[in-house]
């Protein structure tokens, strides 16, 4: 962000930012504007996915969804929050008074912290810290104490259940997640957000179809093994998110509503502001780390920074594919069965974590040996890995679904929204 | 005067903390002063499902997850190992590898302790 | 009540808790209670405790005349309200000793099956909500309403049919009608196929539906299963082929039986999938039933206005939805009303079995568990 405060002094006051003498006052005031701009942004992106959540899930059940607040019911989030804010703010008699206050508190601080590393484009970034990943995976922790805190002390065994259960689980899927987020971390050599999205830019002076973010200079196409922690990354991260088919700690046939059983009114809709702006947490967290961030293809990444118009397009491709893969998580929620607190540990333990540690040493082992390759040949490995593992199968699973419509003799309908 | 860049990038953290924590209790300052407040009886009891509580929650619960927190902290804090390595590994290259190779390959047996003591199965 | 659930508890230790699923609580399908005794997620019992939707739907049958109870029966099983109408007017058709005539016994079979298929839908959409899977319930409600649809034309409600009558049916179907029921049933068994696509074979849910709640074939019959939970066990019976009523005599189909298709015979899945199986042989029924259907009353002509039969008892016995269904009336010969009525159903004999299954189960199996039984509040308590 300094760089990018330093460049606007630069352009429109003609200072020198190191020797102008408001420039630690300009930073400040930038900082505040990120933070409120960014809290501002968690909130409002949370309430238009959940009435975009709800709007899809109707979709995929035949029915409309919300439809009567707004144009497409877009505003029915607003008239949600204003409802929740003027409902009683339940406390139960027998809870734990503090803690069950609290405990929301840390949930929503703990997710909106972590907007601090995520990068929203070329320079679009709050904290361009050198431990940024890491920065983001120590201040989610601070939402399982959250929730633990409102589990335990609501007093309810249902929410006990459910806190217990989510700690568990969320602590299970911190080891996968963070072995699968090392490959990224080792094929860039960085931990800079932005310093991996960077690396995902193609061989420094490459040609059209080399240079930015071509598909196949991508991360996740870059090798088997980061192919395959990409996907155990968004598992990981489902998980970790509680969402489907990992909702175990809010199951609601099981645990009535795990651990917000008790809560109602403002605080309930932390837990929810919680849960939606965590999906764009998780996505964001993917695109950079496999998907190539705000990289626009056929653009060096050293291009970029020059122009205005640029990293209004840089924003716009990280937006787009963030957005895609909120969407990839809404339709496994509305899709996949919930699986069981047993097959959760075991997934966990005996799959992801022993695949993760082969993923990692073997990603080290490949790039030692592809290390003394001229970067044209690199450029080909990526791209027939790009046909093998993306382009092929996305072709067969597109003939799969329209064969299924066809069985059904349904067919593509986008009318009635 | 400390100059602002030097907190680096500690500074924006602090300020976000800030000013989340600040609209969550904003919020939830509003919402008590515009909802009602009923509280009494039955009212405050805990949710059971519309029966009355048999117990209370307030009791020891199954080992079996404190086990997964043991498990936690020691894979966790043996994977934080891995972060500084794996940002300097084009450095280290082969000799890196090997170190690392040794280390993992030991989580690993210890992964396969656990894994043969049944501490990752559910049912005992 | 309450002491005898305690008592049914046994000793609590200092890790294990007492849970109360139930009786509001989102997957139990209406108002019944479980009291779980659990260690963590391991439940140590689970102990049904029934009643809370009692209504005196018998006691009810003793106080009105005999064609005024038809609606009440409908209460009895809210979701397949067709084969309570059933057998009601076949136990006392059998008091009165009269013939119903063969289009009226047509259009029993084909409201029957169509509702058959109805409550089979309702059966395996909450079984994928039960599991997490909210969207086949939906999909699932949505070919419902159109059987509901049809069942509307037929008779004028959708969920509490009254439209069996003692000796036929109240209306004959309208025109056109049995083309359009043919119609959907065509598009029905796609979207069955789709079912399968989109539930079944997932992954997932047959992770976690396979051995789970296996009920071996003679626990079935000790226990006093019947109907779908029954044929999961791998029992062959199905009254509509080994006692035939009604039309059913006319009809070939098969029975599925339970064949542990993914795990072992007569768990979850198999009861889940026997009632997938068993919506496809209604669907043969009802192509049957449309081919051969007669002309002809669809009341028979010399039914009194005023029933009063005969002193006597009957015992009517029907394949309902849920298993074997059973009306049980004693007519004094002097009033118009019944001296005494008794309705078996299935779902009541399933709450049994839950606490003998229960036992090491985990709490997520125990929903999937009630789900397979596809019990119904009413049907348990009436």
């Amino acid at each position: 962000m300094q760089p990018l405060a330093d460049q606007l002094i630069r352009s429109w006051i003609h200072a020198d930012p190191g020797a102008w003498p408001y420039t630690q006052a300009v930073y400040l005031l930038f900082m505040l504007i990120a933070g409120a701009l960014l809290t501002t942004f968690t909130a409002v992106f949370s309430g238009i996915v959940s009435w975009y959540e709800r709007r899809l899930a109707g979709r995929m059940q035949s029915r409309i969804g919300p439809n009567r607040v707004g144009p497409a019911g877009f505003l029915v989030w607003v008239a949600d929050a204003l409802k929740l804010i003027s409902k009683e703010d339940t406390i139960p008699g027998d809870s734990d008074h503090a803690l069950f206050r609290a405990g929301p508190y840390f949930v929503v601080t703990g997710l909106v912290l972590t907007f601090v590393a995520l990068p929203f484009g070329d320079r679009l970034i709050a904290a361009d810290m050198n431990l940024g990943l890491f920065y983001i995976l120590s201040v989610t922790a601070l939402v399982v104490v959250g929730l633990i805190m409102s589990a335990w002390s609501s007093n309810s065994k249902w929410s006990l259940v459910g806190g217990i259960r989510s700690a568990a689980q969320v602590v299970s899927y911190e080891i996968p997640a963070g072995l699968a987020i090392m490959v990224p971390v080792l094929l860039a050599g960085s931990l800079s957000t932005q310093g991996i999205i960077r690396a995902q830019g193609g061989p420094a002076g490459g040609s059209f179809f080399l240079a930015g973010g071509w598909p196949w200079n991508w991360f996740v196409f870059d090798d088997p093994m980061a192919f395959v922690s990409f996907f155990v990354f968004l598992t990981a991260a489902l998980a970790e998110g509680n969402r489907t088919p990992f909702d175990l700690p809010e199951a609601e046939s099981e645990l009535v509503s795990g651990y917000n059983t008790e809560y109602s009114g403002m605080r309930f809709s932390f837990f929810f502001l919680t849960e939606w702006a965590n999906l764009w947490v998780m996505s964001a967290l993917a695109t950079l780390l496999f998907l190539g961030g705000w990289q626009i293809p056929g653009v060096a990444p050293e291009v970029i920074g020059h122009s205005a118009a640029l990293v209004f397009v840089s924003f716009l491709v990280f937006v787009v594919k963030t957005v895609a893969l909120v969407n990839v998580v809404i339709w496994l929620r509305w899709t996949l069965p919930r699986i069981r607190v047993d097959q959760m540990m075991v997934l966990c333990w005996k799959y992801l974590v022993p695949i993760e540690m082969a993923a990692v040493l073997l990603t080290a082992l490949w790039m030692l040996g592809f290390a003394h390759l001229v970067p044209a040949a690199q450029s080909a490995i990526h791209g027939v890995f790009f046909l093998a593992a993306g382009a092929v199968p996305l072709v067969l699973f597109l003939r799969q679904t329209f064969a299924n419509l066809r069985l059904t003799s349904d067919r593509v309908d986008l009318t009635n929204w | 005067m400390l100059a602002v860049s030097q907190l680096g990038s500690w500074l924006p953290i602090a300020l976000l903390f800030l000013v989340a924590a600040g609209l969550a209790l904003a919020l939830a300052s509003v919402s008590a002063l515009v909802g009602p407040r009923r509280a009494r009886g039955v009212h405050d009891e805990s949710f059971e499902c519309g029966s009355e509580a048999i117990g209370s929650a307030r009791e020891r619960f199954g080992v079996k997850f404190y086990v997964v927190a043991l498990l936690f902290i020691v894979f966790d804090v043996e994977g934080v190992f891995l972060y500084p390595w794996a940002v300097l590994f084009r450095e280290l290259a082969w000799p890196g590898l090997a170190a690392m190779g040794f280390f993992v390959a030991t989580l690993a047996i210890g992964l396969v302790y656990v894994w043969k003591k049944g501490a990752l199965d559910w049912e005992h | 009540m309450e002491e005898l659930v305690i008592q049914k508890i046994g000793p609590v230790s200092d890790e294990e808790m007492v849970l109360n699923m139930g009786p509001q609580h989102p997957s139990t399908h209406g108002v019944i209670r479980f009291v779980v005794k659990a260690d963590g997620e391991i439940m140590k019992v689970a102990v049904p405790v029934v009643g809370y939707l009692h209504r005196a739907i018998e006691k009810i049958g003793e106080i009105v005349t005999y064609p005024q109870f038809m609606p009440y029966t409908d209460r009895a099983d809210y979701l397949a309200a067709m084969f309570a109408n059933e057998g009601w007017a076949l136990a006392v058709e059998k008091l009165l000793g009269l013939e119903v005539p063969p289009r009226a016994q047509y259009l029993r079979a084909i409201s029957c099956e169509l509702n058959r298929i109805a409550s089979h839908l309702i059966s395996v959409g909450t079984m994928g909500q039960d599991i997490g899977a909210l969207t086949p319930f939906v999909h699932a409600l949505r070919e419902r309403e159109k059987i509901n649809d049809l069942i509307e034309e037929l008779c004028g409600a959708r969920l509490t049919y009254n439209y069996h009558r003692i000796g036929g049916v109240a209306f004959d179907a309208p025109e056109g009608w049995i083309d359009e029921a043919r119609r959907f049933v065509d598009r029905f068994e796609k979207v069955l196929d789709e079912y399968d696509r989109l539930l079944t074979w997932n992954e997932i849910y047959v992770k976690r539906l396979a051995g789970i709640g296996i009920i071996p074939a003679e626990m079935a019959v000790d226990y006093g299963l019947v109907g779908p939970n029954l044929r999961g066990s791998g029992v062959d019976w199905d009254l509509r082929r080994d006692a035939p009523y009604g039309a059913y005599r006319d009809f070939r189909f098969d029975v599925p039986l339970g064949k542990g298709w993914v795990g072992k015979k007569g768990d979850c899945f198999d009861r889940y999938y026997v009632r997938m199986l068993e919506m496809r042989e209604s669907c043969k029924i009802l192509r049957q039933a449309f081919e051969k259907i007669p002309a002809g009353d669809f009341l028979a002509p010399k039914v009194p206005k005023r029933i009063k039969p005969p002193a006597g008892e009957a015992w009517s016995r029907i394949e309902s939805a849920r298993g074997e269904m059973g009306y049980y009336v004693v007519a004094d010969g002097a009033t118009e009303k019944a001296w005494r009525v008794r309705i078996r159903t299935g779902s009541f004999t399933a709450m049994g079995i839950v606490e003998p299954l229960s036992r090491g189960m985990m709490i997520a199996d125990l929903v999937a568990l009630i789900a397979s039984l596809d019990v119904v509040a009413p049907e348990i308590d009436r």
